[in-house]
C-alpha cells in the first residue's frame, strides 16, 4: 500500500487535483482510500456527488468512543474509500488535535490494515503547516511520499518551499520522501519552465503539468471529478497522466529548500525572461 | 517478608539511600529540572478562589488536574476541599470546551449553589484558546447564571510561571470582577495578605484590627480552611470575604499588598483603574518585616500602636536574645516560594544565621534584588537562586559541597533532611506530613515567636539526639 499526503498552499487546488487523481486511479483499477484533513470537510465532495459526509470527529463526538469503521468512511467513486477528519468552527478548538485524533482512530479502527487491501492512502491535508497536529500525516510514518502542489505564482513558490523545510525534518527522522512537485497552473508566464528549474533546485521533479481548463470548474459545479464527468474532455486526460507517473514514480527525495534569497532570484530570473 | 527486612536494614546501614544518586558536582544544566521547588498554576488560582465567601472553584480543563490540585489542597490543609471540572475529553479538546463549561454552569448552580463559581484554565484549555470571557457572556446571555450569582475566571496555563502566578491571577481576577467604582472614599483599607496560611491571614486580620485600621482581606481562607467540626457540616464554611466587601475596594484609600509575588497585580490594577495607591512590603514574617507592617497600620489608624501588641514584641525580643547563642552562626538552607523566602531570609540573618542556599522554583529576576534588600550584606557566602534551574536537587548538591545546619522549607525537604542528618522545620507550601501551619501563624510577632521556638526545638532534639552521653544534658 502507497501512503501519499497531498500538501501546498491554501486555494491552489490539493482537494480538486488529489480527488481527480484519485478517480484516475480508480479507473486504473487501484483500490484508493482518501482521508481528509482540512475542518472544512471538503475533501470528498467531487468523490461522493456533493454528499455530505459525517465527519470522524462529528462521530466520536456524539457517539463516543465506540464508533465503527463503517461509521465514518463511504463509498465514492469508482469504489474508492472516503473519510473526513473534520474539526470544529473557525476560531474555537483545536483543528490540528483533531486531525491527531482522527487518525488515531482511523489506525485503531483498521481502516489502513491488510484486510482492506487498499494500493493507495491519499491524505488530503490543508493549505498551512501551521501547528504539529497538521505535520501528523507523514509523522510516525504515516504518508511515505508527499507531492506538493503549486504554481508559478510566487506565494504558492514559496508556500511549497516551506512545505518542504517540514518535509526534511520529518524525513531525516523517518520513513517520509517528497515525490515531486504538481504544476497546477494559473498561467504564469514561463510557468512549466519556472517549476522544472524549481523543482530540480529542491533535488525533486515536477511530476505533471496540469494546465488550467475550465472543465475542472464545469465538474465541481455538478460535484464530480472531471473523469466521471466527461471521461471523453483532454483534461481527464491530464489526469490520468498525472495518476499514471505518480503511479510509476520511482523518485523519492528528501528535498533541499532554497533559501529565500535564491528563491526570489529564480523568479526574478524566469518572470523577467517573459518581460 | 524477608525481603522486606533486608530493605529496612540496609536503609540502616546506609543513610543515604533515599537521594543517593545525588552528586556533590555541580554542572550548570540547560534543560533538565530536577525535583522543581514549586508547582503549577491552577492549584494556586484553586487557593485563591476558596478565600472568596460561598465560592466554588472550578477547573476548566481535564479531570486529572483538578484531582490533582484538590487532593494537594486537601493534604496540605487536612480538610475537604471542594472544586469542580469541566472534565475535557478528546472531543472537547478538538472542539473547544465551550459545551462542557456551559453545561458545568447550570449543573453547579442547580446542584450545589455556591454564590460564586471561580474558574482557572488549565494547560490544556489554554493551548487550545479557549475563551472564558466569551464563554461566560454567553452563559449570562443565555439565562445561565441566576440572578445575583457570579462567574469569574482567571487565566493559569501552567508552562508560565508557577502556583504563586496562578494564585495572583485569581486575586487579581477578584479585583477585576467585583469591584465598582466609587464616589467618594471610605476609611477602609485593602489588604491582600499573599499567599499565606489561614493561620496567617487570621493573625494579619488581627493586626490590623487592633491597631484600628478597617481592613478589606482578600482573599481570606480563614474560616474556609481551617473550620472548626461541629455537629452541623457545611458544604461552604463561613469564611471567606464576601462581594459587597469587594465591591467597595475602589473606595479604600490605600491597599497594602503583602507578598510582592502574590499580590502586585492585583493592587497595580486597583490603582491603574480606580486610582488606589498601592504600598507593597515583604510578608511580614520576621521581627523587622512585621515592624514594617505594623508601622505602615499605625501610619494609617493615626493611633500609637496598641500596648498588647507591644508586649507580643517584647516577648519576641525576650525569647531572640535568651537562645542567641543556638541560633549564632547556623548554616541554614530555604526552598518554596518568594515572598516567604526573602522574608525568612532576612529575619534568620537578623537572628545572626545564615541563610546560605536559597532556591524558589517561581520565576521572576526581582528575587535576587529582593533577597540582597533582605540580606544586606550580611551573608556574602549565600548563594540564591530562581527560575528552572533553581531546583531542589541542585540545592542537595550545594549542601553535599559545604553542610548546613538547619533545612526550612515544604515536606519534599524530609529526603534531603534524612539523607543529609539535618534538622528540618517545615514552612511553606505543600506540608503533607505534619500539622500546625494551618492553625498556628507564622506571621506576626507571635508567628516570629512559633518560628523561633519551632528552628530552636529542631536543633536542640539534634543536639540531643547526636550528643555523646557524657555531653547529653539535661538543661540548654
Amino acid at each position: 500500500m502507497r501512503k501519499v499526503a497531498i500538501y501546498g498552499k491554501g486555494g491552489i487546488g490539493k482537494s480538486t487535483t488529489t480527488q481527480n487523481t484519485v478517480a484516475a486511479l480508480t479507473e486504473m483499477g487501484k483500490k484508493v482510500m482518501v482521508v481528509g484533513c482540512d475542518p472544512k470537510a471538503d475533501s470528498t465532495r467531487l468523490l461522493l456527488g456533493g454528499l455530505a459526509q459525517k465527519t470522524v470527529l462529528d462521530t466520536l463526538r456524539e457517539e463516543g468512543e465506540d464508533v465503527d469503521l463503517d461509521d465514518i468512511r463511504r463509498p465514492g467513486f469508482g469504489d474508492c474509500m472516503c473519510t473526513e477528519s473534520g474539526g470544529p468552527e473557525p476560531g474555537v478548538g483545536c483543528a490540528g488535535r483533531g486531525i491527531i485524533t482522527s487518525i488515531n482512530l482511523l489506525e485503531q479502527l483498521g481502516a489502513y490494515s491488510p484486510d482492506q487491501n487498499l494500493d493507495y492512502v491519499f491524505y488530503d491535508v490543508l493549505g498551512d503547516v501551521v501547528c504539529g497536529g497538521f505535520a501528523m500525516p507523514i509523522r510516525d510514518g504515516k504518508a511515505e511520499e508527499i507531492y506538493i502542489v503549486c504554481s508559478g505564482e510566487m506565494m504558492a513558490m514559496y508556500a511549497a518551499n516551506n512545505i518542504c523545510k517540514g518535509i526534511v525534518k520529518f524525513a531525516e527522522a523517518g520513513v517520509v520522501r517528497l515525490g515531486g512537485l504538481i504544476c497546477n497552473s494559473r498561467k504564469v508566464d514561463n510557468e512549466r519552465e519556472m517549476i522544472e528549474e524549481f523543482a530540480r533546485k529542491l533535488g525533486t521533479q515536477m511530476i505533471h503539468f496540469l494546465p488550467r481548463d475550465n472543465d475542472v470548474q464545469r465538474a465541481e459545479i455538478n460535484k464530480k471529478t472531471v473523469i466521471d464527468w466527461n471521461p471523453e474532455c483532454a483534461q481527464a486526460d491530464e489526469y490520468r497522466t498525472l495518476a499514471r507517473n505518480i503511479d510509476q514514480n520511482q523518485m523519492f527525495v528528501i528535498p533541499t529548500p532554497l533559501s529565500i534569497r535564491d528563491l526570489e532570484s529564480l523568479i526574478l530570473e524566469y518572470g523577467l525572461v517573459a518581460a | 517478608m524477608n525481603l522486606l527486612k533486608g530493605a529496612v536494614r540496609g536503609s540502616q546501614e546506609n543513610p543515604t539511600v533515599l537521594l543517593r544518586h545525588t552528586t556533590p558536582n555541580v554542572v550548570e544544566r540547560q534543560a533538565l529540572t530536577i525535583n522543581p521547588a514549586k508547582t503549577c498554576q491552577p492549584i494556586g488560582a484553586m487557593y485563591a478562589a476558596l478565600g472568596l465567601h460561598n465560592c466554588l472553584p472550578h477547573s476548566h480543563g481535564s479531570q486529572g488536574c483538578c484531582s490533582y490540585h484538590r487532593s494537594t489542597l486537601t493534604r496540605h490543609y487536612k480538610e475537604p476541599v471542594m472544586a469542580a471540572t469541566s472534565s475535557f475529553t478528546e472531543g472537547s479538546s478538538v472542539f473547544g470546551g465551550q459545551a462542557n463549561l456551559m453545561q458545568a454552569i447550570t449543573n453547579i448552580f442547580s446542584i450545589y449553589n455556591p454564590d460564586i463559581i471561580a474558574v482557572h484554565t488549565t494547560c490544556l484549555s489554554e493551548t487550545i484558546g479557549d475563551d472564558l470571557t466569551q464563554i461566560i457572556a454567553k452563559a449570562q446571555e443565555e439565562g445561565k447564571i441566576p440572578a445575583g450569582k457570579r462567574v469569574i475566571h482567571a487565566n493559569t496555563p501552567s508552562y508560565v510561571g508557577s502556583h504563586v502566578t496562578g494564585f495572583a491571577a485569581m486575586v487579581k481576577s477578584m479585583v477585576t470582577s467585583f469591584a465598582a467604582p466609587a464616589r467618594e472614599k471610605t476609611r477602609t483599607v485593602n489588604l491582600i495578605p499573599g499567599w499565606v496560611e489561614p493561620s496567617d491571614m487570621r493573625e494579619i486580620k488581627y493586626l490590623a484590627e487592633s491597631m484600628g485600621v478597617d481592613a478589606i482581606l482578600f482573599p481570606d481562607t480563614s474560616d474556609v480552611l481551617d473550620s472548626p467540626l461541629t455537629a452541623k457540616p457545611l458544604f461552604y464554611p463561613k469564611g471567606g470575604v464576601t462581594v459587597d466587601r469587594l465591591a467597595i475596594t475602589p473606595a479604600s484609600r490605600l491597599t497594602i499588598g503583602l507578598g510582592p509575588s502574590a499580590s502586585t497585580v492585583a493592587g497595580r490594577e486597583l490603582d491603574t483603574k480606580f486610582k488606589v495607591p498601592l504600598e507593597l512590603l515583604e510578608l511580614p514574617i520576621g521581627l523587622k518585616a512585621t515592624d514594617r507592617f505594623v508601622n505602615l497600620l499605625r501610619r494609617q489608624s493615626g493611633a500609637p500602636v496598641p500596648a498588647e501588641v507591644l508586649d507580643q514584641r517584647g516577648r519576641l525580643v525576650d525569647l531572640i536574645s535568651d537562645m542567641h547563642q543556638y541560633f549564632y552562626r547556623k548554616r541554614v538552607a530555604l526552598w518554596g516560594d518568594p515572598d516567604q523566602l526573602v522574608s525568612l531570609t532576612e529575619f534568620l540573618a537578623d537572628l545572626d544565621m545564615r541563610p546560605v542556599y536559597v532556591v524558589t522554583g517561581t520565576p521572576g529576576k526581582n528575587f535576587e534584588r529582593r533577597m540582597e534588600t533582605a540580606l544586606a550584606g550580611r551573608v556574602p557566602e549565600a548563594k540564591f537562586r530562581q527560575g528552572a534551574g533553581a531546583d531542589m536537587f541542585l540545592m542537595h548538591q550545594w549542601i553535599k559541597n559545604e553542610p548546613v545546619d538547619l533545612l526550612i522549607g515544604n515536606t519534599y525537604g524530609k529526603y534531603i533532611a534524612r539523607d543529609e542528618n539535618t534538622p528540618f522545620v517545615r514552612h511553606g507550601f505543600p506540608i503533607l506530613d505534619r500539622v500546625g501551619h494551618s492553625y498556628f501563624p507564622t506571621v506576626g510577632y507571635r508567628g516570629a515567636m512559633r518560628l523561633v521556638e519551632m528552628m530552636l526545638n529542631a536543633l536542640l532534639d539534634h543536639k540531643d539526639r547526636q550528643s555523646p552521653e557524657e555531653s547529653f544534658e539535661l538543661v540548654m
